[in-house]
């Protein structure tokens, strides 16, 4: 036998870029399904804008626009993170709301203003305030993952539990700082943890949009990178990819978009876990190009579509992180019960 | 060549790797053997640099392994150890042009495409190349993991127990593909085997390993004598000639007699 036989003898139809008829149907299946949600997005957004609107158009739009703006980034945000983080953990369960990273947002909010004073929190900047919180943000994802995802036989099931823990740990921590403040200042906690999708500071969106843009932007030459990763620890080094900081360089980023979703809306403990696995569903490839478009947009179809349901169906009775938490905890559960493998 | 340098290399208190010091041959077909715990796996991982040696030096060819930038050995250097964690959702193709990657950063080319398509042919894949991983039997994901490292085109192929899971008409197929690596591509490639047999009847050169050392090295016919098995395995076992290999009968009750083994070592 020698080494090199013509393809054409084996019989099978493989065009010049290597693909069989099978790969460019599933191709084309993929691409398909990327320009479905984004068209549905769109039609969310439009709809979001446009649905019943009495009196003045120009104060409705311009007040809609912030609003949806909001719900785009901290849907991209979300499914993006989500995405990339379940590769890196290992898990399909594994997402930065699972593992408490929302709950050490709210956490290092709390304890400045319990330490130092609503005062201080409010003589800060919105941008110097969000720099801040993803500094504190970003030293607690990377001690998380040198504890957690750094020896070699790491269970899953023990950095699940970590994080549910931890989760809780520093949700009580975050409840029990909030207990000791002055009324005041709760007060003003409040309105800086839980920026309602109604009122939208414009900078607060200005700076987390820009966050995500940048973060989206340096997550994409991480992407193919990340192919290998799903190969674990000893394919990456293989295949000749510096795992560790690939890992390290991604959660960088994770944590960058996780803080800006969370400035702008507070914890959303399970959307990404509903969008990510959604998105993994839904595409018939492994390749992360593709799976972190397509999470970031069902994202963004499920807080635009999702806040639109909430106004306009339920009447702004229920907040729409009630809602998705619901869902999404019961998927969660599915997810648990179904998985044999984490 | 790969050349090893005093690598010592211990997990706590256990000494994995006691000072080896090893030249592997190119060109040619290296078997390490050794009983369970000689450090024959650990060994290879060191020389992949999958694991960093606690001292030593490591070179393949004329890079560093220790020094040289991961994307750079990946050209020169491919390993397989067992991948237990593969995703599911990776089809035979996809993994097969993995092994391209550190040639084109997963933007594959027509050429890296060609090359693909000729580690595919070569494993005899290419029937099943749209089907998932999940899909194939033990045999056939074995031989996908290798066309992956073909597909890399690495003067340096490393293996780790690549015949863990087959049966015995699988086992000799892949030791005639790497046979074939070996002399038709002109590959160095080292595998870590349990079978002294299929060593003795495939390899070209032997390492044989104990307790971190290497013991004995050689050719076939130098190492799969009665005096280095003991050494080795500590088995005493005769040995016939048998078309001209050497093979070692320990699985002969009559012909071999085991070194005084305690229950924990050989239930352990």
């Amino acid at each position: 036998m020698t080494a090199v036989q013509d393809h054409a003898t084996t019989g099978h139809t493989i065009s010049a870029n290597g693909a069989s008829p099978a790969e460019k149907a599933k191709d084309r299946r993929v691409l398909a399904i990327l320009i479905g949600l984004a068209m549905l997005g769109l039609l969310a957004i439009t709809a979001y804008l446009t649905y019943g609107v009495q009196g003045s158009w120009s104060y409705a739009l311009s007040l809609r626009s912030r609003q949806v703006g909001s719900l785009i980034v901290v849907g991209i945000a979300i499914g993006a993170s989500s995405l990339v983080f379940q590769t890196i953990a290992g898990s399909r369960i594994l997402t930065p709301g699972v593992m408490g990273f929302d709950a050490v947002y709210v956490l290092i909010q709390t304890m400045i203003v319990g330490l130092f004073g609503a005062s201080t929190l409010q003589l800060l900047g919105v941008m110097e305030r969000f720099a801040l919180n993803t500094f504190a943000l970003m030293i607690f994802g990377l001690l998380l993952f040198r504890f957690l995802f750094r020896s070699n036989s790491r269970n899953l099931f023990v950095v699940v539990l970590v994080g549910i823990v931890l989760g809780s740990l520093f949700a009580s921590l975050s409840t029990l700082t909030s207990r000791l403040l002055s009324p005041d200042d709760f007060l003003t906690l409040q309105t800086v943890l839980f920026a309602s999708f109604t009122t939208v500071d414009p900078v607060l969106l200005g700076v987390t949009g820009a966050a995500t843009a940048f973060g989206l932007l340096a997550l994409w030459p991480q992407l193919r990178k990340l192919d290998v990763v799903d190969l674990g620890h000893d394919g990456c080094v293989a295949l000749g990819v510096d795992y560790h900081r690939t890992v390290r360089t991604t959660l960088v980023i994770v944590t960058l978009l996780v803080a800006a979703s969370t400035a702008l809306v507070g914890p959303m403990i399970f959307l990404g876990l509903i969008v990510a696995n959604l998105a993994r569903q839904a595409l018939p490839t492994h390749r992360h190009t593709s799976l972190v478009v397509a999470s970031a947009l069902i994202g963004l179809l499920f807080t635009v579509g999702g806040q639109f349901l909430v106004t306009h169906v339920f009447d702004l009775q229920t907040p729409i992180s009630v809602v998705i938490n619901l869902v999404g905890g019961l998927y969660f559960i599915v997810l648990l019960l179904r998985t044999d493998r984490l | 060549m790969i050349f090893l340098h005093a690598v010592s290399h211990a997990y706590g208190a256990t000494t994995v790797l006691d000072g080896v010091d090893l030249s592997i041959p190119r060109g040619k077909l290296t078997a390490l053997v050794g009983p369970n715990g000689a450090g024959k796996s650990t060994l290879l991982s060191a020389m992949a640099r999958l694991l960093k040696p606690d001292t030593g030096q490591v070179m393949v060819g004329d890079l560093d392994v220790l020094s040289a930038k991961p994307a750079q050995l990946a050209k020169k250097l491919g390993v397989l150890k067992q991948l237990n964690q593969l995703s599911a959702r990776l089809t035979v193709i996809d993994l097969v042009r993995f092994g391209r990657f550190p040639h084109c950063q997963g933007r594959l080319q027509a050429e890296d495409h060609r090359i693909v398509e000729q580690a595919m042919d070569y494993v005899d894949l290419q029937e099943f190349r749209d089907r998932f991983l999940d899909q194939l039997s033990g045999g056939q994901r074995q031989r996908a993991l290798i066309a992956m490292v073909l597909a890399q085109d690495t003067e340096y192929i490393l293996l780790d127990e690549p015949l863990n899971n087959l049966d015995m008409r699988h086992g000799v197929a892949m030791m005639q593909l790497l046979r074939q690596a070996a002399d038709d591509l002109g590959r160095t490639i080292v595998v870590v085997l349990h079978d002294i047999n299929f060593a003795s009847a495939w390899a070209d050169y032997l390492v044989g390993m104990r307790d971190g050392s290497v013991v004995a090295q050689g050719t076939p016919e130098q190492i799969v004598q009665r005096e280095p098995l003991r050494e080795i395995f500590g088995l005493d076992m005769q040995v016939v000639d048998v078309a001209g290999r050497k093979i070692g009968m320990y699985w002969h009750p009559e012909l071999v007699g085991a070194e005084e083994l305690s229950p924990v070592a050989v239930y352990g």
